[in-house]
């Protein structure tokens, strides 16, 4: 086991040296990080000599992409290209604020998901199951932006025609949140419509997967051998089939976590929230390799280590899998 | 053993599934007896009813789509299609128990074996202490072969072998010490080397349990070597019933007879085996008249074969030798159409 | 490889060459499923309402120039006071509205799904003949071709797509809807090239590619005439796929400001537009997107049925 995860970690440092090394080349090959120097006016040669030092531009891009590593390992990434900051500070700020939405989200759609799931297999062709099935499909077919953009619209409509504001639709917090439970109550109120809106993708596909794995463990053999036990239909479900329905969904849900990230770069640009999703979209809207690079790293590295527990998750609840 | 009541009798059995191209006719008015002690072999091809005739009436058939139309089925007094299904999870397990045909995927490969065991004991014992459980659930594993047993309970049904899946299987069944053991293909998933051991096994544990066992098959060597009498089973309905040596030696239904030409026997020379020609036919439009007609070779085309449905009736010979066929008489007036040593 | 892509665009239009109905028992049988699956497929009556409503929507992009009451970025300068902001309206045929510079929301949209729709449906068939050809490849040869493609889809799938598709289009430059195409299609192709290798794998051990090989056929012909009409069905299935998630990707970078651009029409970019507005024009949002889900959910129900036709053992809900 433990040999397992050092092979496989080993493996993903290399992974993750190959990708860096590619993402480097191909944005310092293809993008001019200077251009935006020369938009500001009044620059004086010096400054401009400056950054150019400081990053080594005038270098080839091998030897850039070394510095870069040296920065990445000792120097908190180093700096944007402009500012002095350095990038991890921030980046660890917005990736708890992104955590807390994203895990949040995702807890909740698996609970909603197996709840919806398991009832639309035990009852199989029933209205419920029809309703599901079409409500899973609309989520699916909808814009994850969308979605957010009527929800602001409705609460705005609310709000003009009654004078209520239900929600915030902006920011992580208002501007005096307080401290302790009020700081909380408030977070959470600002987190309602965002945590709703990457609900909905996670909860259709989830659900309809849950659907169709109880539907097959159902049809099971061994599912027939314990009714034929004496078991109660109930423990049947519960001790037999939920169980094997639910080993699979393990890895589905560690597979989609760079598709929530996705969703979170969407959802925080639309609730301008503090988070690694606006982050990234304000790097790149800065045309900065820097940040853009050491947010591609930090994200690779999550995606890595979350298929990883996955993986062990799934040798210890499959006992048909360990890993050896 | 005719002589003493039967421990499990089916009436006039009818049920159906419905499905997108038509209902399945999967049994129709099917009876027979189960006696005390007895080995009761049902015999017939895949689709044949044998499995469904069984499973039907103690509630293990998905409904729906499967539909019980009519019948009963008298255990110990009790019709079981008339119980809740609480009644039903009663007997299920506890006086009736079940081995199935492919040991792998009819244990649940999350749990282990023992788990899976103990689990039968205690459904039926809620009293009984995990410890107690684990105990007898050893002995049981003990009984029917499986070696350490007590290091074996903990592993999962992936770690067993096919042989040791079954055993467990038949262990798991026997927990309760059942009247009525149903055995549903349980060598059919086998290699040939273990069938044997497995066959071994399954009488030993009538030893221990003095069960009456129906075992469905289509194996007729298994047939030969474990059953005291048969019932043939042939497109969802009983063709033939009696007593194994009488079956044997004197079929009364030509299906029967063509089934036994298709067996390769040490005890005669025979250059070629005889298969039966045509196919099983759809259960959704079965022929009209008797089944089997547009295969039979003793029909000959005669009229009563496609209008009118053969009843199940005695024929005046021992054992309650009975036949559905129009014209058995010409099976027992040809002698033995068997290639079985008239020579 | 010329020759193998050629054979890849016939598998990609989706209708088998008529010829190989001659070759051997086997693409026989293929021609009597194919008649199978298009007899179940008319069955799934979602499915053909969706992909009756399909091609109407396409007809409207299509014939968008001749078919909008007014043009994509026609201001009414003479009139303007009358006819900005309005909410959907018969009057002027503004059904879905028009915005602060008068401009018609239901014209604007009717040239957005020309170009959205015009995206999705480049991306799926030039993914669909990269995977196709590569997947291929590594399935038949496996070794180094096989383990290369591996690595490279395990990369991939180290990053969110989102923020590949992000970068790439800072990066390469957007805005033209032939370069966000090419883009997308970079990142689709991998998961159409997984299936197409896993397939290849398993029918690489069939008998009929042996009795192929044993008869002398080249690997080329092996692949193209006896193989990939084996993979049509999840091929087929997979490109309607790429094309739902396509346009909702599509949307999304157009709509974040990294996709397609000014002048060009986009039904991502007409909601962005929409947002800066203000949520009191509320139309402005409303319409485009709910264009981008009838057109995904069509699309997705067209997956499903063809899912089922192709795949019978799957039963799925039939509604």
């Amino acid at each position: 086991m433990l040999s397992y995860v050092v092979r496989r970690l080993l493996y993903s440092v290399v992974v993750l040296v190959a990708a860096s090394f590619l993402v480097f080349t191909f944005v310092s090959a293809s993008g001019d990080p200077l251009a935006q120097l020369n938009v500001i006016p009044n620059l004086s040669e010096q400054s401009r000599q400056n950054v150019i030092d400081r990053k080594h531009l005038d270098e080839p891009i091998p030897v850039r992409y070394g510095y870069w590593v040296k920065d990445a390992v000792t120097n908190q990434f180093g700096t944007t290209l402009l500012g002095d900051r350095p990038i991890l500070p921030d980046l660890w700020r917005v990736m708890k604020n992104t955590l807390q939405l994203v895990l949040i989200a995702e807890v909740l759609a698996i609970l909603v998901a197996i709840g919806i799931g398991v009832h639309s297999a035990r009852r199989q062709y029933s209205a419920f199951d029809y309703t599901a099935t079409t409500v899973s499909f609309l989520g699916l077919a909808t814009p994850v932006f969308w979605l957010a953009l009527m929800l602001q619209v409705l609460v705005v409509q609310v709000y003009e025609h009654t004078g209520y504001k239900v929600f915030p639709i902006a920011s992580l917090n208002s501007v005096d949140p307080g401290t302790g439970i009020h700081f909380a109550v408030d977070r959470a109120h600002h987190l309602v419509l965002p945590i709703l809106v990457l609900m909905v993708a996670s909860v259709a596909s989830y659900s309809r997967y849950i659907r169709a794995s109880m539907l097959e463990v159902m049809g099971s053999d061994y599912l027939r051998t314990a009714r034929a036990k004496g078991l109660a239909e109930r423990q049947v479900t519960m001790k037999h089939a939920f169980r094997n329905a639910l080993i699979p969904l393990v890895t589905l849900v560690a597979l989609s976590f760079g598709s929530l990230l996705g969703g979170a770069i969407v959802v925080e640009t639309v609730f301008s929230l503090d988070g690694m999703g606006l982050y990234f979209v304000n790097a790149l809207r800065a045309n900065d390799p820097y940040p853009v690079m050491a947010w591609l790293m930090v994200t690779a590295t999550m995606i890595i280590v979350f298929n990883l527990i996955a993986d062990i998750a799934y040798g210890y609840l499959d006992p048909r899998v360990r890993h050896e | 053993m005719p002589e003493t009541e039967p421990i499990l009798a089916i009436r006039d059995l009818t049920v159906e599934f419905d499905t997108e191209d038509g209902v399945v006719h999967a049994v129709t008015g099917v009876g027979y007896d189960l006696y005390p002690g007895e080995v009761l072999g049902v015999v017939g091809e895949s689709g044949s009813g044998k499995s469904v005739s069984v499973l039907s009436v103690l509630g293990l058939i998905p409904m729906p789509p499967g539909r019980i139309v009519s019948g009963e089925a008298v255990f110990r007094g009790e019709n079981l299609l008339d119980l809740s299904e609480s009644g039903l999870r009663r007997i299920r397990g506890g006086p009736i128990a079940m081995i199935f045909q492919d040991p792998l995927t009819s244990l649940n490969p999350v749990l282990t074996i023992g788990e899976q065991i103990s689990e039968a004991i205690k459904v039926h014992r809620p009293g009984s202490s995990a410890a107690a459980a684990r105990q007898r659930a050893v002995e049981l594993l003990q009984l029917v072969g499986v070696p350490s047993a007590e290091h074996r309970y903990d592993q999962y049904p992936h770690e067993f072998s096919g042989g040791m899946r079954q055993r467990a299987m038949i262990a798991m069944a026997i927990a309760n010490d059942p009247k009525v053991l149903v055995a549903d293909e349980p060598t059919t998933a086998l290699d040939v080397t273990i069938q044997a051991q497995i066959i071994e096994v399954l009488k030993t544990a009538q030893r221990e349990t003095h069960a009456a066992i129906v075992l469905i098959t289509h194996d007729l060597g298994l047939v030969a070597e474990l059953v005291d009498r048969v019932v043939v089973m042939y497109a969802g309905r009983v063709v033939e019933i009696g007593d194994v040596f009488s079956i044997f030696d004197s079929p009364r239904h030509p299906y029967t007879a063509g089934l036994l030409t298709s067996l390769p026997r040490l005890d005669t020379d025979v250059d070629r085996l005889e298969p039966i020609a045509g196919q099983p036919p759809s259960l959704i439009t079965r022929p009209p008249g008797c089944a089997f007609h547009p295969r039979c070779t003793l029909s000959r085309g005669r009229a009563e074969c496609r209008t009118d449905v053969p009843e199940l009736r005695a024929l005046g010979l021992e054992h309650g030798h009975r036949s559905a066929c129009h014209f058995a008489e010409e099976l027992a007036a040809a002698g033995r159409p068997v290639g079985g040593g008239t020579s | 490889m010329s020759d193998a892509s050629a054979g890849t665009s016939t598998a990609g239009s989706g209708t088998p060459d008529v010829s190989l109905a001659y070759e051997s028992g086997v693409e026989l049988q293929a021609r009597s499923q194919w008649a199978y699956a298009r007899m179940r497929f008319f069955r799934h009556r979602l499915a053909v309402a969706s992909l009756i409503v399909l091609v109407l929507i396409a007809l409207v992009g299509v014939f968008a120039p001749q078919l909008a009451p007014y043009g994509y970025d026609e201001i009414p300068l003479d009139d303007i006071t009358a006819s900005q902001n309005r909410p959907p309206t018969f009057d002027g045929w503004h059904l879905f509205g028009t915005d602060q510079l008068g401009r018609d929301y239901l014209s604007r949209v009717m040239y957005g799904i020309r170009t959205s729709l015009w995206v999705a449906i480049f991306v799926a068939l030039v993914s669909t003949a990269i995977g196709t050809t590569i997947g291929a490849l590594a399935g038949y040869y496996s070794g180094q071709v096989d383990n290369l493609l591996m690595r490279l889809t395990d990369l991939m799938l180290t990053l969110p797509g989102l923020a590949v598709l992000l970068t790439a289009s800072v990066y390469l430059g957007s805005g033209e809807p032939l370069k966000i195409g090419l883009i997308l299609a970079l990142l689709f192709w991998t998961a159409v090239a997984r299936i197409v290798r896993g397939l290849f794998l398993s029918l690489r051990e069939r008998e009929f590619v042996e009795a192929a090989k044993a008869a002398g056929a080249s690997d080329l012909r092996i692949i193209v005439r006896h193989m990939l009409p084996n993979c049509l069905g999840p091929i087929i299935v997979n490109t309607t796929l790429v094309v739902a998630a396509a346009i909702l990707v599509e949307a999304a970078l157009s709509f974040l400001g990294f996709g397609i651009q000014p002048p060009n029409a986009a039904l991502g970019k007409l909601v962005s537009e929409g947002q800066a507005e203000g949520f009191e024009l509320w139309w402005l949002v409303t319409f485009p997107g709910l264009v981008i889900v009838l057109i995904a959910l069509c699309v997705n129900f067209v997956g499903d049925g063809l899912r089922d036709a192709f795949d019978p053992t799957q039963r799925r809900i039939r509604a």
